[in-house]
């Protein structure tokens, strides 16, 4: 053995590492978010090229974009939304599995941009909780993966306690 | 173009010349929209319809005309027909949708945006906004921003119970325009009339 040995070592710890639940639960959550597109405009084209190989989300463990709510974590809302789509947008959002993260990605998203009109919610905050807002128009790849990187710190930071994950359903008990 | 004109004047006597800038343009009173069609169809050749919309003249009866371009892809010229409606508090038109199934969608937008009844459409719904929205936006009374109308939202899966809604939008005066010739600085494109923003809320009528 080296003297400067950081890792973590078996031989001298054994087989145990201990931490907090919440900061091992939060750590996995943080390097595997699954994103779904909510791709409704233009931006859906720069939340493609942000997955693509020339930016590669898939550095932060984020390359698995899934386009069931079911298997979610982070939905990106990328483009206008209408009035009409709010009510799809808010029912794909119920149908995903807590915990789970909102992206704002671009001016429509967040605001309703350039839109001031009958037909364009001003602002998908409306109606889902957002964790992180993208300015741009189409925001530049670049910009969602920092967004992505501040959700990831979000995750790690914010006490989202995993109290709970493990009790016992009472209907079971 | 000339002799299009002669044949469908000798042969529907209603149908008046109209003026236009660019291609060939007619008035075809509505009950003979179909008629006119189907003669352009097919023996003229019209194969395509490009587009079929509406316009609001406000204070004049017939206060709708639906207005439809049609294009000969064999000679590529267009013709422009306009056709006022029947009823100025109901307008409604016969559908072209049996001739050229793209009308289709375009009589469902003229019918979402001015409330334009397409007789013998197959499913005349809306298209654009949402089953159960109560207005015609594209309509001359209809205000630029919008009107507060409750959103689709009362499925209870999907209720917030925030009373999300669809609210009318600050216009900040719009249209907007820049003025050409002013610096850079200054061509950005603004309303002429921002007395209403988010943070100065709409002043109320009559004060």
């Amino acid at each position: 053995m080296s003297p400067t040995e950081y890792a973590y070592n078996s031989k001298v710890e054994g087989e145990v590492i201990v931490s907090k639940l919440d900061a091992v639960i939060n750590w996995v959550r943080k390097n595997s978010v699954w994103p779904m597109p909510m791709g409704l405009a233009c931006c859906a084209i720069e939340l493609m090229g942000s997955a693509a190989s020339r930016f590669d989300v898939s550095r932060f463990g984020m390359e698995v974009m899934r386009f069931s709510p079911r298997q979610a974590d982070c939905m990106i809302v990328a483009g206008t939304v209408t009035y009409k789509m709010a009510p799809v947008v808010r029912r794909i959002y119920e149908q995903m599995a807590e915990p789970k993260w909102v992206i704002a990605m671009g001016a429509c998203a967040s605001t309703g941009g350039m839109y001031r009109s009958y037909a364009t919610m001003q602002g998908v905050d409306r109606i889902v909780p957002v964790d992180v807002y993208v300015s741009g128009c189409p925001p530049r790849p670049e910009a969602l993966i920092d967004a992505l990187m501040k959700l990831q710190n979000q995750v790690i930071s914010k006490e989202r306690s995993v109290k709970g994950l493990f009790k016992p359903r009472e209907d079971l008990a | 173009m000339e002799d299009i004109a002669k044949t469908l004047i000798g042969r529907f006597g209603s149908i008046t010349r109209r003026k236009s800038a660019d291609w060939p343009a007619f008035n075809v009173p509505a009950s003979r929209i179909l008629d006119v069609c189907r003669f352009l169809r097919d023996d003229f050749g019209y194969d395509v319809l490009i587009d079929i919309t509406a316009v609001d003249w406000e204070h004049e009866s017939p206060r709708f005309s639906v207005v439809y371009h049609l294009l000969s892809t064999a000679k590529a010229t267009y013709i422009r027909l306009v056709c006022p409606c029947i009823h100025d508090h109901k307008p409604s038109i016969q559908s072209v949708e049996s001739l050229w199934p793209a009308a289709n969608w375009h009589e469902r937008e003229a019918y979402d945006m001015f409330g334009i009844h397409f007789e013998d459409h197959p499913e005349l719904s809306r298209i654009l906004m949402w089953d159960g929205y109560p207005y015609h936006p594209l309509r001359k009374e209809f205000p630029l921003a919008g009107i507060d109308t409750d959103l689709p939202l009362d499925d209870k899966d999907i209720d917030l119970g925030d009373g999300a809604k669809a609210i009318a939008a600050p216009m900040m005066g719009g249209p907007f325009h820049a003025t050409p010739g002013e610096p850079m600085s200054h061509a950005e494109p603004h309303g002429s009339d921002e007395s209403w923003t988010e943070k100065h809320p709409k002043p109320e009528e009559g004060k």
